[in-house]
C-alpha cells in the first residue's frame, strides 16, 4: 500500500465527491461559530429558505467582542450596543436554527479555539472548520482544521461540506531539547521568522520530532495555532498516548465501548514512516532562545538577546521600505537591543496562550513578586471560563492578583482589542497573542509577541527581559 | 454571487507586501452585522487622520493626504494592485465587502493569502496573480500614466493596457463559477444525495462523531 501522510489520511477519508475543475467536497464532521464571521452567513441561508443540515455538528460561542469584565451581567452587561447587539443576534440564529450555543453566563464559554478541545468537540480524525483563521489550534489533536470565511461558513452550515483542493504537505521537525524557559511559542516563531509569513502558503503543515513527541496537547495547540501565522491553512501533530489521555473523558468524547473502537480507528493517524512530503524543514531546538518579535509581521523575529535589523542592509529597496516602515511604527532604531526595552502594558491571553499551563508558568515566575510600577497595565484573560475556574483553584489567581495583574474573564479581549481592552497609540504591549499587525491592539498600538514566560518576566521588570536570567 | 467578465478600471497603487486583512477592515467596525458600507472604512486606519467608531461619520474625519485612496485619480479606481501576500491573517470576509463597496472589482500581486484569495472569489472580486516582474512593470506604468484604465478580461484570462498584454491563470472552477455568477451552494446541494450517502457510512463507522 501507498505510504500516507497524516494529511493525505485525514484529506481521503473526508472526500464526499470530486467536483468538475478538480475541487473536492469535503465533509465537514464539526463546525464551530462565534459571534463575528456568522451573522451575514445566517442572513444568507435565511435569504433563500436553506435549513441548516445537521444543526448538531455546529457549536456556537461568543468570544470575540464580548467585555472581559462585569460578566454576572450576561449580554445586558455588554456596554458597546453594537456588541451587544452581534451577541444577541448569534443567539437568536442559534435558537431559531437548533444549534447548541454556550452562552455568555456559561461557565464553559471561553475563546472558540480553546472551548473546542476543552469539550471534547475537536476529536482526532475529524474535520473541523470555523471562520476564524486560528482554527489550525485544533491540529494539535490530529484533527483536520482550517480557517473559512463567511461565505464558506453559510457553505458548511447549508450542506456540511467545504469545496476545497488538496494542499502540499510540509513536514517541520524539532530536534533536540528546549532549554528551560523555552517554550512552545518560541518554536513557532522561530519558525515563522525562517518560512516568512507566506513561507507556508498552500501547505498544511506537519510538527514532528522529539521535541513535538515531548510537548502537552496545550503547548501542540500553541504549535498548530500559529500556523497561519507563517501562511499555511492547516497544523498538525500526530494523534499519540499524549493525545488519547487528552481527549479521555472530555465531554464529547466517545465512552465505554464506543472509547476503545475510536482509540482504535485514531491509532492510525500518523504519517507513515515512508510517507512522502512535499517538503521538509529541520529545526535544532537545543539552541533556541527564547523568541521576540521587533516589527509589525510575526516573521518580523529575533531571539531575546538580538538586535532589531537595520534597512541599509536589506536586500532590496522593496524589504528596505518594508523595514523602515515597521521600525517607524514601532518606535524603533535599527540596530537596537530588544532587551531593556521599556513596555506600557502586558497581555496575557488569546488562543495561542490562555490555557491552564500557560497560567501555570506565568504564575511560577511571579509568585510572591510584584509587578514592575512601570506598567500601566497587566492584564490576565484566561483562554475559557473553565480554565479560569481551575486557576483560581490551584490559588493561580490569587498569585496573579497579590503581583498587580489584572484577572479577568474569558474571551479574545486585547489579542484584538474589539472590546474595551486596547493600546492607546504609542504604547508598547508585550503580549502572549499571535499577531502584532499595525492597529492590531489598538489603532498606533505597538506589540511584542512572546511566551507567557517572557510576558511574565516583562511585567516583573517592565522592560523585555530574557526569562532564562530571571 | 455578482458575474465577473470583463472589467476596466483605474488601478490603483498600493506598494506594500503582506497587506493583512486587519488593514484593510480594522477590527471596529466587525461588529456590524450585514455587509454594508464597509466601503468607507476600507483601510480606516490610514486613511483618515482622526480615528473613528462605527458610529463616527466619516464625513467628520479628515482625509489623510498623503494616503492613496484620497488622491485623484484613485479615489476613483477599481483595480487594487499590491505586493506579495497580499490579503494575509485574518479570515475576515468584511476585508473583501470594504474592497467591493469601495468599488473594487479586481486585486493584482504577487501572491495572495489563502482564505482572503477564496472570499474574493465568493463575493465576485477577482483575485489575479502575475510575476513579481509583471507587478512591477504595472506598477511602473501605473505612475507614468495613471488615468489610463487597465482592461481585465476574465473569459480571455489576459489584462490590457494599450498594447500591452499579460496572461493570467485562474483555477478553472473557480474561473467558471465567477463568469456564470453561480450560486456555490446551490450547486452542492445538487449532490444532497452524495452527502447523505456518505453521512451513512461515516455513522455506521464511527458512530461516536453522530
Ligand atoms: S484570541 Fe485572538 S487570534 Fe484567537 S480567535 Fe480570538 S481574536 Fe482570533
Amino acid at each position: 500500500m501507498t505510504q500516507q501522510t497524516l494529511y493525505d489520511k485525514l484529506w481521503e477519508r473526508h472526500v464526499v465527491d470530486t467536483l468538475p475543475g478538480g475541487e473536492s467536497l469535503l465533509y465537514i464532521d464539526r463546525h464551530l461559530i462565534h459571534e463575528v464571521s456568522s451573522p451575514q452567513a445566517f442572513a444568507a441561508l435565511r435569504e433563500k429558505h436553506r435549513p441548516v443540515w445537521r444543526p448538531g455538528a455546529n457549536m456556537a460561542v461568543p468570544d470575540h467582542a464580548v467585555p472581559t469584565r462585569n460578566r454576572e451581567l450576561g449580554v445586558p452587561g455588554i456596554r458597546d450596543a453594537l456588541a451587544r447587539q452581534q451577541v444577541r443576534r448569534l443567539e437568536d440564529n442559534c435558537r431559531d436554527q437548533r444549534i447548541p450555543l454556550i452562552d455568555l453566563t456559561d461557565q464553559r464559554q471561553g475563546i472558540v479555539h480553546v472551548v473546542g478541545p476543552e469539550q471534547g468537540l475537536t476529536l482526532p480524525g475529524v474535520t473541523l472548520v470555523c471562520g476564524d483563521s486560528h482554527t489550525s489550534t485544533h491540529g494539535a489533536l490530529a484533527t483536520l482544521a482550517m480557517g473559512i470565511g463567511t461565505s464558506e461558513v453559510a457553505h458548511v452550515l447549508a450542506t456540511q461540506t467545504l469545496r476545497a483542493r488538496k494542499l502540499k504537505t510540509l513536514r517541520v521537525r524539532f530536534d533536540g531539547e528546549l532549554d528551560e524557559g523555552v517554550t512552545a511559542k518560541d518554536l513557532v516563531l522561530a519558525m515563522i521568522g525562517r518560512l516568512g509569513t507566506a513561507g507556508a502558503t498552500g501547505f498544511a503543515i506537519e510538527y514532528a520530532g522529539d521535541v513535538v513527541r515531548r510537548l502537552s496537547i496545550e503547548a501542540r495547540m500553541t504549535l498548530c495555532n500559529m500556523s497561519i501565522e507563517a501562511g499555511a491553512r492547516a497544523g498538525l501533530v500526530a494523534y499519540d498516548a499524549v493525545t488519547e489521555d487528552y481527549v479521555r473523558g472530555r465531554p464529547g468524547a466517545p465512552r465505554d465501548e464506543q472509547w476503545t473502537r475510536a482509540v482504535d480507528h485514531w491509532r492510525h493517524l500518523v504519517s507513515d514512516p515512508e510517507a512522502r512530503f512535499d517538503r521538509e524543514e529541520v529545526f535544532d531546538a537545543t539552541i533556541l532562545e527564547p523568541q521576540v518579535t521587533w516589527g509589525t509581521s510575526p516573521e518580523m523575529v529575533v531571539p531575546v538577546s538580538g538586535r532589531v535589523p537595520d534597512p541599509a542592509a536589506a536586500l532590496d529597496e522593496q524589504d528596505r521600505a518594508n523595514l523602515a516602515r515597521a521600525l517607524d511604527y514601532m518606535g524603533l532604531e535599527p540596530g537596537q537591543a530588544l532587551e531593556g526595552l521599556p513596555i506600557d502594558r502586558v497581555f496575557i491571553g488569546s488562543c495561542t496562550n490562555a490555557r491552564i499551563e500557560d497560567l501555570r508558568q506565568v504564575a511560577t515566575l511571579v509568585r510572591g513578586r510584584r509587578l514592575s510600577p512601570r506598567l500601566k497595565q497587566a492584564i490576565i484573560v484566561p483562554g475559557s471560563g473553565l480554565v479560569r475556574l481551575q486557576a483560581e483553584r490551584e490559588g493561580l489567581a490569587d498569585i496573579f492578583e497579590c503581583a498587580g495583574f489584572e484577572w479577568r474573564a474569558a474571551g479574545c479581549s486585547m489579542c484584538l482589542g474589539m472590546n474595551d481592552d486596547r493600546l492607546a497609540p504609542g504604547e508598547r504591549c508585550a503580549a502572549t497573542s499571535n499577531r502584532n499587525f499595525e492597529g492590531r491592539q489598538g489603532k498606533g498600538g505597538r506589540t511584542h509577541l512572546m511566551s507567557p514566560p517572557m510576558a511574565a518576566a516583562a511585567a516583573l521588570t517592565g522592560v523585555i527581559t530574557d526569562v532564562r536570567g530571571l | 454571487m455578482q458575474a465577473f467578465t470583463r472589467h476596466s478600471g483605474v488601478v490603483i497603487p498600493l506598494n506594500r507586501r503582506n497587506v493583512d486583512t486587519d488593514a484593510i477592515v480594522p477590527k471596529q467596525y466587525l461588529k456590524k452585522i450585514d455587509k454594508q458600507g464597509f466601503g468607507a472604512h476600507l483601510f480606516d486606519d490610514e486613511r483618515y487622520l482622526d480615528p473613528g467608531d462605527v458610529d463616527t461619520p466619516v464625513q467628520e474625519r479628515r482625509p489623510n493626504p498623503d494616503f492613496v485612496l484620497n488622491q485623484v485619480p484613485w479615489n476613483q479606481g477599481s483595480i487594487l494592485l499590491a505586493q506579495a501576500n497580499f490579503g494575509c491573517g485574518s479570515s475576515r470576509e468584511h476585508a473583501v465587502w470594504a474592497l467591493q463597496d469601495f468599488g473594487i472589482r479586481v486585486v493584482i500581486a504577487p501572491s495572495f493569502g489563502e482564505i482572503f484569495h477564496n472570499n474574493c472569489f465568493n463575493n465576485g472580486v477577482l483575485p489575479v496573480c502575475l510575476s513579481q516582474q509583471d507587478v512591477d512593470e504595472l506598477f511602473q506604468l501605473c505612475r507614468e500614466h495613471p488615468e489610463q484604465p487597465l482592461t481585465v478580461d476574465l473569459v480571455g484570462s489576459r489584462l490590457q493596457w494599450g498594447e500591452r498584454e499579460w496572461p493570467f491563470e485562474v483555477d478553472s472552477a473557480r474561473r467558471e463559477a465567477l463568469i456564470a455568477g453561480l450560486d456555490d451552494i446551490g450547486i452542492t446541494l445538487e449532490r444532497a444525495e452524495k452527502i447523505q450517502q456518505y453521512e451513512a457510512r461515516r455513522r455506521r463507522e464511527e458512530p461516536w462523531l453522530f
